[in-house]
């Protein structure tokens, strides 16, 4: 599995990450799934980011959470573009970019989930993962960096 | 007319890959109960072994959490959207586990 975007939208996820440390960043990842027509791998494509406020006021630094507002937001978001939500980011201050067991037990299947790690407020690794479908464990998705502009058409 | 059910992109695999479907129901409970029986495999992702709604699963009625109104028992109507809307949470490990969650499996 695969997931494509901008170098510019890499960026963004990167800036969003330091501009929150020491907490954790999140958003929306807008895009579209192609991955299983014409017979052919093809990687998830994202298009847009929809950055969002983390509600985890408790414990910003190592808990985000989405409020349910933000999810139709981002849904919405999407719609308006003809795309669809097709996974989250967020930070890991101080961590490395892999899926804790929080993320597992919160994680939805069929979703990209991006994690960026930011150490000492400069973002580093950023990796992407899939929830198995029996929630058993994650694969993780090759991040594919796509020159050209995005084609909304 | 009809209660439309709208179904949340990691849901759509497991119903035919509709966005939405439509329902005569008179409250959620109904409606959701003939997702599920339409879509079998959407029971285990909306419903714990005991058949309560998980907690991972928000449900909004025309934009209303319906924790706030009657639960499952919301009333509905003709015309009525039912938003099923998962909830996205995670984090980073506690301080001190680097670990990460099971064995990623690579793909």
């Amino acid at each position: 599995m695969r997931v494509s975007m901008s170098q510019e939208l890499l960026e963004k996820i990167r800036r969003h990450g330091e501009e929150t440390y020491p907490h954790e960043c999140c958003g929306a990842l807008l895009g579209r799934d192609r991955s299983r027509e014409a017979g052919e791998e093809r990687p998830r494509e994202i298009l847009e980011l929809v950055p969002l406020v983390n509600r985890r006021e408790d414990s910003p630094q190592n808990r985000f959470s989405v409020a349910p507002q933000d999810v139709i937001k981002a849904d919405r978001a999407a719609e308006a573009r003809g795309l669809d939500v097709v996974g989250w980011y967020h930070s890991h201050p101080d961590h490395p970019a892999r899926p804790s067991e929080y993320d597992r037990t919160h994680a939805w299947p069929w979703y990209s989930y991006i994690i960026v790690s930011v150490a000492k407020g400069a973002a580093g690794e950023m990796t992407s993962w899939r929830l198995e479908e029996d929630r058993a464990g994650y694969a993780e998705e090759r991040i594919e960096v796509r020159s050209e502009s995005a084609n909304l058409n | 007319m009809a209660v439309k059910v709208l179904i949340p992109p990691p849901l759509r695999p497991h119903a035919g890959g509709q966005a939405a479907a439509e329902f005569a129901a008179k409250n959620v409970e109904e409606a959701l109960g003939q997702l599920t029986s339409e879509f079998a495999g959407l029971k285990r992702h909306l419903f714990t072994e005991e058949g309560r709604l998980r907690s991972f699963v928000n449900v909004y009625v025309n934009g209303e959490d319906i924790r706030y109104l009657a639960q499952e028992k919301t009333p509905t109507k003709d015309g009525d959207t039912i938003n099923i809307i998962p909830s996205i949470a995670g984090g980073a490990p506690e301080n001190g586990a680097k670990g990460k969650a099971g064995p990623p499996r690579s793909g």
